[in-house]
């Protein structure tokens, strides 16, 4: 015990003194989800969006309000003919066009339906899905308020048809994956950099000599990183929360189990890279090209699974970074329970402990 | 001085068809300053990762300490310290907190690593520099350092791999000084070198070539031995027969 805490509390005088590992510990998190949160975001904001109301009547002019109050569109009003939109798109100064039949609110109430144009310039297809689905949640969300005031429902149906996908709808996506990203860095390469760092200066043989077991040197390797994550998990958390506005669903206890055996398996994968790994910048290139860049294109928080060939498929069913993105999706953005992510639990925990078995065995011939 | 602290026989190590160290036959007496002399390459280094615990033999036995190093390497690890060419300190770490870690990972109690700190900092005439960063020290009192945490657990033998690789005659003469003061305190000494001035300070010593002992004895006696005046030329005449050359 007492072996453990001198070590620990050397892992963690290296971990505090350098100020490059400190960058990298609590920097880059923070980094991470500013970039990510607001740059690599499918949210459009602010797009122009030309409204035609030949009908200036009591409905559009309260749908019309409702556009202008979202933070989606600027409202450029202006009764275009179609000649003048598809030239207005042309140019790019507008993505979007909505167009008010006369009689719109005549034939709302007394006919109990009516039709509104949507135009939306796919010359950007994922554009143009944004944009048309966010102006249908207006429209829908208009259709449910006036159906609380009248016994007979009010039928508004767009000419486009569009399909709502609430995933779409911004930053939330990324989190979990950015999540899995800065975890898995800080675990494996801080970890495989440090014992590399040890074999490099010559302090390893000293300590393969000393009467320290190698597993108690791993466990105080893995320790001090293990805190960290943690530190680095709840920076995470707070910054999504506060930054990105968004609601944790789930049991914050669920999510903490899972982050653990997920920076376990992260560990674990650091320490292999550093029993290969010769030199500091080995056990640097190791991690980034053979656990990040996987952990970033193949989990399925950039591009779908389901779109990749079949090689890259299984490969993804293989990262650890994959199991934890979905629970991570589960618990935080969708608020489930443990019963519906137990399987990739035990994935995930079959994964960590193959990884630690490995580790020990492969620590244990190096001594030989 | 008659107890044995190191017996080797025909202790024997090959990587594939090479072989790095080939039956040597030696015994180290407790409390003696034992010298490994010999060219790069020659198998000196892997000659004591075995007595180490580092690495298996191939055949031949040896005992550590009275250990065994086939079954007893921790046993082995608990009496001995190490200090080796690189002299393994952490640079971003202060003085006196390399040696409470070293005396920590070696179990001592807190009081234990205050006092024998201390002692061991006046002893170096370093009290003053206890909160220095090792990273800021010159060459040879990281050496003289990197020796005493070595020492600090009082092992009974301590192995120690080219410990004055870079530093001048004084400086060299100054570390010795510490080394005869742990063979005082009936501390074994270990050391390989292939400084000849160095090797005029052991008690016996051996030259390794080519993985064989061809030579083991006082420095007076080798000399003696060969006819020549300075063991310089001893090491001259026994490495020219080398065939390996050094890496």
């Amino acid at each position: 015990m007492k072996q453990l805490l001198a070590f620990v509390r050397k892992e963690f005088y290296h971990v505090f003194r350098d100020k490059k590992t400190l960058l990298m510990l609590f920097g880059v998190p923070i980094a991470q989800i500013v970039l990510f949160g607001f740059t690599l975001t499918n949210e459009i904001k602010n797009s122009r969006i030309v409204v035609a109301d030949y009908a200036h009547d009591y409905a559009s002019q309260e749908i019309i309000r409702k556009i202008e109050a979202s933070r989606y569109f600027e409202v450029v009003k202006s009764n275009m003919s179609h000649d003048q939109i598809e030239t207005a798109f042309k140019t790019g100064t507008i993505k979007i066009a909505v167009i008010f039949p006369a009689n719109f609110y005549n034939d709302l109430s007394h006919l109990n339906k009516a039709q509104i144009q949507v135009i939306a310039d796919a010359s950007d297809p994922n554009t143009a899905t944004t944009l048309t689905s966010y102006l249908n949640n207006i429209i829908t969300d208009y259709q449910a308020q006036k159906a609380q005031q009248t016994k007979v429902p009010y039928l508004i149906t767009p000419e486009v048809k569009m399909l709502y996908n609430p995933e779409l709808l911004g930053a939330p996506n990324f989190v979990p994956g950015v999540m899995a990203l800065v975890l898995m860095l800080i675990c494996a390469m801080m970890t495989s950099i440090s014992i590399v760092k040890e074999k490099e200066m010559g302090t390893m043989e000293i300590l393969l000599v000393s009467p320290i077991r190698p597993f108690l040197l791993i466990i105080s390797k893995v320790i001090p990183y293990l805190i960290v994550s943690i530190i680095n998990l709840i920076t995470i958390l707070v910054l999504s929360v506060v930054l990105l506005h968004l609601e944790i669903k789930g049991s914050l206890l669920l999510l903490f189990f899972e982050s653990t055996l997920f920076i376990i398996s992260s560990l674990a994968l650091g320490l292999l890279i550093s029993v290969r790994a010769e030199s500091q910048m080995a056990a640097m290139m190791t991690s980034q090209m053979s656990l990040m860049l996987p952990t970033m294109l193949l989990t399925g928080f950039m591009f779908p699974i389901e779109n990749m060939p079949l090689p890259m498929q299984v490969l993804s069913y293989a990262l650890p970074s994959h199991y934890y993105y979905v629970i991570v999706k589960a618990v935080m953005l969708e608020g489930l329970g443990f019963m519906s992510i137990w399987k990739e639990t035990l994935i995930l925990a079959f994964i960590t402990t193959v990884l630690v078995v490995i580790n020990l065995r492969s620590f244990k011939i190096r001594l030989a | 001085m008659s107890e044995i602290a190191i017996k080797a026989d025909k202790l024997t190590k090959k990587f594939d068809d090479f072989v790095a160290v080939d039956a040597i036959t030696f015994d180290v007496k407790q409390g003696e300053i034992f010298g490994f002399v010999g060219a790069n390459g020659a198998g000196k280094t892997t000659a004591m990762r075995i007595l180490c615990g580092l690495s298996k033999p191939t055949s031949g036995s040896a005992t550590v300490a009275g250990f065994d190093v086939y079954k007893e390497t921790e046993k082995i690890k608990r009496n001995i310290g190490y200090m080796s060419q690189k002299f393994s300190l952490y640079d971003d770490l202060t003085v006196m907190e390399n040696i409470t870690f070293y005396a920590g990972i070696y179990g001592l109690s807190d009081k234990e690593i205050k006092d024998r700190g201390e002692s061991l900092l006046s002893q170096l005439g370093i009290s003053h520099e206890a909160k220095t960063f090792v990273a800021s020290l010159p060459l040879g009192w990281k050496q003289k350092l990197a020796f005493s945490v070595a020492v600090i657990h009082e092992p009974k033998i301590v192995f120690l791999d080219e410990p004055t690789g870079g530093v001048d005659p004084v400086t060299r003469r100054q570390f010795w000084d510490l080394i005869y003061e742990a063979a005082d305190r009936g501390i074994t000494v270990f050391v390989t070198t292939h400084y000849m001035d160095e090797a005029e300070y052991c008690n016996r010593l051996t030259v390794m070539v080519d993985g064989k002992i061809d030579a083991l004895d006082t420095p007076t006696n080798l000399k003696k031995q060969f006819s020549v005046d300075s063991m310089d030329k001893v090491f001259y005449q026994l490495a020219r027969a080398a065939k390996r050359s050094g890496d």
